[in-house]
């Protein structure tokens, strides 16, 4: 029973068809390939496209319609067998009664009388006893159902395989009788493949709506029970909530402002270092350094954007923060082991890259005759630099800066490991504050249940987290686009 | 006949000395003499010597990769922004060896201006473009000034009338012979001594390249102009005196009228009655 060996056939029936389409082109040209419309490989792709693409549709509409099928036959099994002989008896020894609520006087169970949670399970019972796998006490008459239910599932394999089969040889066979010299094989291939490139690209757009919807909607089963303002309005955050009435626990508090106020805390402490850091090491690679000190420079300041965060991670945790307590304790200060101030720091040597590699690529693009112009009338390197190509520069170096912020925002092991736990509202960069992205982690880690407040407030953070890294690329992106203008 | 650069009996026709008459009998403006300028390895100029007089139009003419381009660029030191370039010989300023180690480039690139082949304006206001080199030198102390000078720039660009109501609009929006001229203005406004133009005309349309060659005429009682040009016409119609370069070589330089009509080198003779080119 194994579906890789249907596509296999498949792909194999493509492949030969591939051979034929190609032979019976150059066959039908009479040898002269300058008579065929298009180049014999075409027809070879026409026939095998033909004949894999409709039994791979096939097959993919079929794999989730048949255990449906066979899940619903070995049902109607169950129903018209149950009342006769033992039937019933079996199924009271085994713990499955107990788990249907079957009561010592029933003498039959109706289907649409159980529960849809006992349903699910009965369900799940033959689908497990079919597999062979654990099930609660072997029923003999459950075991005559989950064969009723492999059964189908064997045949259903067997005619599926059969039925795809037939599918790619009738499509081979019709693709390979319309070969011709004058068919338009080219273009339909071409035809073909802009669907499939279509077809990709829908997938990732659908994915993307699917996660926004779904960002969304469990966001609105958090607001239904948290009224919206509380939640960004709310200066408190504290999402324990009591699980059992007589348990020792908050009532949950949800106001986010804490947590963006810490997201923004560290953000801006990153920005702080990653931009005049990019920006000069930018200037200075695309108009000052030589090629071979911008050779060597380049790459090694881009492997920082290749390390991995983790690594940031512990070493802002374990390295710089113990680093600036120590020195703030030196000079009399009190710093917090989880300061923002060493997740910041960290994070904006994270990204350096980002603001130096794309700065340094807009700089590199502004035309040399922009710089020959300046340095025609008389101006100094530094003169030129500051007011003829940083300003034509600026959006691209803006759009950099913007795609920057938006990663540091969204940005997350470096402040699970570095930055604290607690929502401290504070400006204070010694501080321990938290983010939205620590929360997060925090609210979903270990064993949850999905549908209290605690574990939905994620969602409505993640929502919140994503429009606002989606207005800043927005805007990122328009700004860029907004350059290209300029100079194309 | 292009294979003429190929064949080497021609190679050796260089006369020892220029052929024409490549100095003036006053003072020149600009004076070279065995210039040399190397890219790496490779000689682009050899050995010229020439001298440019002051409020006269000199133009440079030869074929593609003469070198003439990478001559008028060693006139201001242009090339010094080419790691590769080295520049050797003696060529002077009023009398003054701007390879010197005293001379400050940035000066001399403000008393020798210069207009590229594609107009540059910057992507700033036409009235930022003007005010560029005034301001970078520090030639004003007043906006008032500066607005003097900017006007003064684009009228004698011939630009004011069709720019002034819309100063603040971004240079770039301009027509490509209107650029042009802002590149003008741009570079008068600084005051030069010189005005280096490579191929000032060769983006332009001939209505536009009409214009610019009355205006290079214009400016000529002001300002002493070398022009690049690839067009014979044009260095006919707007240069007192020519030069013509081949390989590197100045084979060829004297009066416009004398260059056109009674050339003394073969070379020449072959290049303006388009024999090659």
């Amino acid at each position: 029973m194994d579906t890789i060996l249907v596509i296999v056939a498949i792909v194999l029936l493509a492949a030969a068809g591939f051979v034929m389409g190609r032979r019976r082109a150059v066959v039908r040209s009479g040898g002269v390939s300058r008579s065929l419309h298009s180049l014999p490989n075409y027809h070879g792709h026409f026939v095998a496209l033909w004949s894999a693409v409709p039994a791979l549709i096939l097959l993919v509409l079929w794999l989730p319609l048949e255990p449906t099928l066979a899940m619903n036959a070995a049902l109607d099994y169950f129903q018209q067998h149950i009342a006769e002989a033992n039937n019933l008896e079996t199924i009271r020894q085994s713990k499955l009664a107990l788990l249907l609520g079957l009561s010592p006087d029933q003498t039959t169970i109706r289907l649409e009388d159980l529960a849809a949670d006992q349903f699910g399970l009965l369900q799940t019972e033959i689908r497990n006893m079919a597999a062979g796998g654990a099930s609660t006490g072997h029923a003999a008459f459950m075991q005559e159902v989950a064969d009723v239910y492999s059964g189908y599932r064997e045949t259903s394999y067997i005619l599926m395989f059969v039925v795809c089969l037939a599918l790619a040889g009738a499509g081979a066979g019709f693709a390979w009788t319309r070969i011709a010299p004058e068919m338009r094989a080219r273009n339909h291939v071409e035809r073909a493949i802009t669907w499939f490139m279509i077809l990709c690209s829908t997938v990732a757009i659908l994915t993307t709506v699917g996660i926004v919807l779904s960002l969304l909607f469990e966001a609105m089963r958090f607001f239904a029970q948290i009224p919206v303002t509380d939640f960004i309005f709310g200066l408190h955050w504290s999402p324990q909530t009591a699980i059992r009435e007589d348990q020792v626990g908050s009532t949950g508090a949800f106001g986010a402002v804490p947590l963006f106020a810490g997201t923004i805390l560290i953000s801006l402490i990153a920005m702080c270092v990653a931009v005049p850091v990019g920006l000069f090491s930018a200037i200075y690679m695309a108009e000052y350094a030589d090629n071979r000190v911008r050779a060597v420079v380049k790459p090694i300041l881009e492997i920082l954007a290749g390390i991995p965060t983790v690594v940031y991670g512990f070493f802002a945790a374990l390295t710089v923060a113990p680093f600036f307590r120590g020195v703030g304790e030196s000079i009399g200060l009190d710093v917090s082991s989880e300061s923002a101030l060493a997740a910041g720091m960290v994070m904006g040597i994270m990204i350096i890259p980002f603001v130096s590699s794309l700065s340094d690529d807009v700089i590199t693009a502004v035309p040399q005759s922009m710089r020959e112009g300046s340095y025609g009338l008389g101006a100094t390197k530094s003169e030129t630099i500051t007011r003829v190509i940083l300003p034509a520069a600026l959006p691209g170096v803006v759009g950099g800066i913007l795609l920057a912020v938006s990663r540091a925002i969204g940005e997350t092991m470096i402040v699970v490991m570095a930055a604290g736990l607690g929502a401290n509202l504070t400006a204070n960069p010694l501080e321990a504050v938290t983010t939205v992205t620590v929360q997060i982690v925090t609210l979903l880690v270990g064993d949850q249940e999905f549908d209290s407040p605690k574990t939905l407030a994620a969602f409505a953070l993640g929502l919140v987290l994503f429009l606002m890294t989606l207005c800043l690329n927005i805007i990122a992106l328009h700004v860029v686009r907004k350059y290209r203008e300029q100079y194309e | 006949m292009t294979h003429l650069r190929n064949d080497p009996e021609q190679q050796h026709e260089y006369p020892e000395t220029t052929a024409g008459k490549p100095t003036v009998d006053g003072d020149a403006k600009v004076a070279a003499r065995g210039a040399n300028v190397f890219y790496g390895a490779k000689q682009a100029i050899k050995e010229v010597s020439l001298d440019i007089a002051p409020n006269e139009v000199t133009s440079f003419i030869g074929p593609s990769g003469c070198g003439k381009s990478t001559f008028l660029r060693a006139l201001n030191r242009m090339n010094d922004i080419i790691d590769i370039c080295r520049v050797t010989g003696d060529i002077r300023l009023d009398g003054e060896d701007i390879y010197d180690r005293k001379v400050d480039v940035v000066q001399l690139r403000a008393r020798v201006g210069m207009v590229f082949q594609k107009p540059n304006p910057f992507p700033k206001s036409i009235f930022e473009n003007v005010a560029y080199g005034p301001r970078i030198h520090g030639l004003v102390a007043h906006k008032d000034e500066l607005d003097e000078i900017v006007h003064t720039s684009l009228e004698r660009a011939g630009l004011l009338g069709e720019v002034k109501d819309r100063l603040e609009t971004p240079g770039t929006g301009l027509s490509g012979g209107q650029q042009q001229r802002l590149c003008i203005a741009r570079a008068i406004a600084v005051s030069p001594e010189v005005i280096l133009m490579d191929e000032p005309c060769s983006a332009l349309d001939p209505i536009a390249t009409a214009k610019i060659e009355e205006l290079i005429d214009e400016l000529r009682g002001n300002y002493t102009i070398v022009i690049v040009t690839h067009s014979m016409q044009q260095a006919a119609r707007v240069s007192q005196r020519t030069a013509f370069f081949h390989l590197g070589n100045l084979v060829e330089m004297g009066d416009t009228e004398t260059i056109f009509t009674n050339p003394e080198h073969k070379l020449t003779q072959g290049y303006i009655t388009g024999r090659f080119g």
